[in-house]
């Protein structure tokens, strides 16, 4: 996955979790949760899908890596580097 | 655990023995054993059962839902036990983590009153309708009421928990007897929260059931547990009833499965939803322990338990309409503590019509009171009746205050006392909700003194109630998972 892929990733997750949310305009280095509803079990949520869906484990020390969707793509670029999008709410 | 021995069977509880072996069909291992059926037990069953791990739940009562739980009375009667309400939170709960059928099934109460010497009336228990109350009812200034709010909202987690709940509302409201007993009243009755607990644990609660209301499920609990019943068994958790777990197998600090009705059914890792400190100090023991673990555990304050009365209305007799949820109360001042009194003056009224049912046309209601174990623990068995025909007859001369001909109309009344609760769930005390604050730190720690050991379930405030329970069952499920797939790896990585 390239950096546009992994942003794709993250939204996919986004919008089986917030189903109600729009997604298209968000910004990359604004925290999530300011632009959209997103509270703690919802983190956890993204979270538990990464290491579902990719294999990737995020120990609870780094969730402060994932408040925007810059900090995601920084802190997840290496760990999904060999790793294919998978989608299952976004059509692209 | 008490000296009576455990045999459900509806009138019969505790009178006759099962004949067949519940076990009968479990395998001898299995990825993870979940131990206890509560709503946090049944939701981490069911998000690790769907990422594919083999689960068994194992529920020594024949119903599923722990606290969460209903029974039937000859004449048609069904009484709900804790469906009196919950924070909307519980839709995305259900949605995300069962289904959307049983999420689209929650809907907002209609009514909500308070009746007492210091106040009365109808609210949408809302934020919004709280600011409007203590500004124009209760003279405060609207600046104070929104600061209030927002330094509740604003409080997480990691804040400082020697900030009581008592220091917060006289910080904002001085002197405010009558404001602190709005504000702490309904929240001492569900979950326990008192003026000495943290103003966190208080804060976290009272903002998620002033974000929209209070909510309850259409069908009943029956409906909900059955429906997931259902989900589980889409998602291959195998259960098993009347399975009383007596102790969780630990070699080489490691836990390796749970031995019931002597047989020792193997996990990679176990989940306990029992009561925090009869998981540690009972089922496995405090020798697994290292002494200051042991003493922090023993150190942890259970919350207070309940009385209910249960009034089932007579088949073709109606309850007008008074409200869904009536705090009420004679005493003059509030005062926390008082609130558990045995024999005390203050409880709910939970009025259940027939949209609680739909289908049906019955009516019930129940009487709930916070109450304390030593109370009734050791009363002999004549007292222990005596004191609940009085618990009876004190509720109904209270609930004719609303409803007059209540007596006629009532054609079942029972009680339940810290016994009861104490007798069904096996919380130690018959604590309805889990334990106080320092609970929160050994349930969440579990895993770190015990390999492949986990807790959830109510504890630290925070995690109790419909909402917190199941809330903490997703947030156990990913420490589970988590540790369940490493396992795998090193197992896989051993074998090549
Ligand atoms: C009277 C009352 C009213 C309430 N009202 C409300 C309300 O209106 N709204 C709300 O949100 N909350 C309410 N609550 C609180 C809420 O019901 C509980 O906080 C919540 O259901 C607790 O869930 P839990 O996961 O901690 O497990 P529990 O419900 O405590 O269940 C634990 C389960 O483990 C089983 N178990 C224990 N030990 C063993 C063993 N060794 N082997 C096998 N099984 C075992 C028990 O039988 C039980 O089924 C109320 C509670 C009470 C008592």
């Amino acid at each position: 996955m390239n950096r546009e892929e992994i942003v794709i990733a993250i939204k996919d997750i986004i919008s089986t979790i917030a189903p109600d949310e729009e997604l298209g305009s968000l910004a990359l280095d604004v925290r999530l949760r300011d632009q959209i509803e997103l509270d703690s079990m919802d983190f956890l949520d993204i979270v538990m899908e990464l290491r579902k869906r990719y294999g990737v484990q995020v120990p609870e020390e780094d969730y402060m890596q994932l408040a925007t969707l810059q900090g995601c793509v920084e802190y997840l670029g290496p760990k999904l580097e060999s790793k294919s999008l998978v989608l299952t709410a976004l059509k692209v | 655990m008490s000296e009576q021995r455990r045999y459900f069977r509806g009138s019969t509880d505790g009178k006759k023995p099962r004949c067949t072996d519940p076990l009968a069909q479990a395998r001898g291992e299995y990825d993870l054993v979940v131990i206890g059926s509560g709503l946090a037990g049944l939701t981490a069953a069911n998000v690790l059962g769907s990422m594919g791990h083999r689960v068994a739940l194992l529920e020594q009562h024949y119903n599923f839902g722990g606290m969460a739980t209903w029974f039937k009375r000859r004449g048609g009667h069904v009484f709900d036990i804790s469906l009196h309400g919950f924070p909307v939170g519980m839709v995305k709960t259900c949605r995300r983590y069962w289904s959307s059928e049983i999420a689209s099934r929650i809907v907002r109460l209609d009514g909500i009153r308070f009746d007492n010497p210091q106040f009365t009336f109808d609210t949408t228990f809302t934020r919004e309708d709280f600011t409007e109350k203590l500004v124009t009812q209760f003279g405060v200034a609207r600046s104070t009421v929104e600061a209030f709010f927002d330094y509740l909202r604003g409080l997480n987690y990691y804040d400082d928990p020697r900030d009581t709940v008592g220091d917060c509302f006289e910080r904002f409201f001085p002197g405010r007897n009558d404001i602190h007993r709005l504000l702490l009243e309904p929240i001492a009755y569900a979950n326990g929260s008192t003026m000495e607990d943290p103003a966190i644990a208080y804060g976290i609660v009272f903002s998620n059931f002033m974000s929209k209301g209070v909510y309850t499920f259409t069908g009943g609990t029956d409906w909900l547990i059955g429906k997931m019943k259902e989900e589980l068994r889409k998602n291959g958790v195998e259960l098993f009833n009347n399975v009383q777990v007596e102790r969780i197998t630990v070699e080489h600090g490691r836990a390796t499965g749970v031995i019931a009705h002597g047989r020792h059914l193997r996990a990679r890792a176990v989940l306990s939803n029992a009561n925090i400190r009869r998981t540690i100090l009972e089922l496995v023991g405090p020798e697994h322990f290292g002494a200051e673990f042991v003493r922090e555990v023993e150190a942890v304050r259970l919350n207070n338990s309940s009385t209910q009365v249960y009034i089932g209305i007579r088949e073709g007799c109606a309850v007008p309409w008074i409200t869904d949820l009536l705090f009420t109360s004679r005493r003059e001042r509030f005062d926390s503590s008082a609130l558990c009194d045995f024999h005390g003056q203050s409880r709910t009224f939970s009025f259940y019509y027939p949209k609680v049912r739909p289908g049906s046309a019955r009516h019930a209601i129940v009487s709930s009171t916070n109450a304390n174990w030593k109370d009734w623990a050791s009363l002999d068995a004549a007292s222990y009746e005596r004191e609940k025909a009085r618990l009876i007859e004190a509720t109904l001369v209270e609930l004719e205050r609303y409803v007059p001909n209540v007596r006629s109309m009532a054609d079942h009344v029972e009680a339940a006392t810290p016994r009861t609760f104490e007798f069904y769930t096996q919380h130690v005390q018959g604590a309805s909700f889990g334990t106080k604050w320092e609970g929160l730190r050994p349930s969440m720690e579990l895993a770190s003194h015990i390999e492949g050991l986990f807790h959830s379930g109510s504890v630290g405030i925070i995690m109790s109630g419909w909402l917190g329970a199941a809330n903490y069952g997703v947030i156990t499920s990913n420490k589970v998972d988590l540790f369940l797939r490493e396992a795998a790896r090193a197992a896989a990585g051993g074998r090549a």
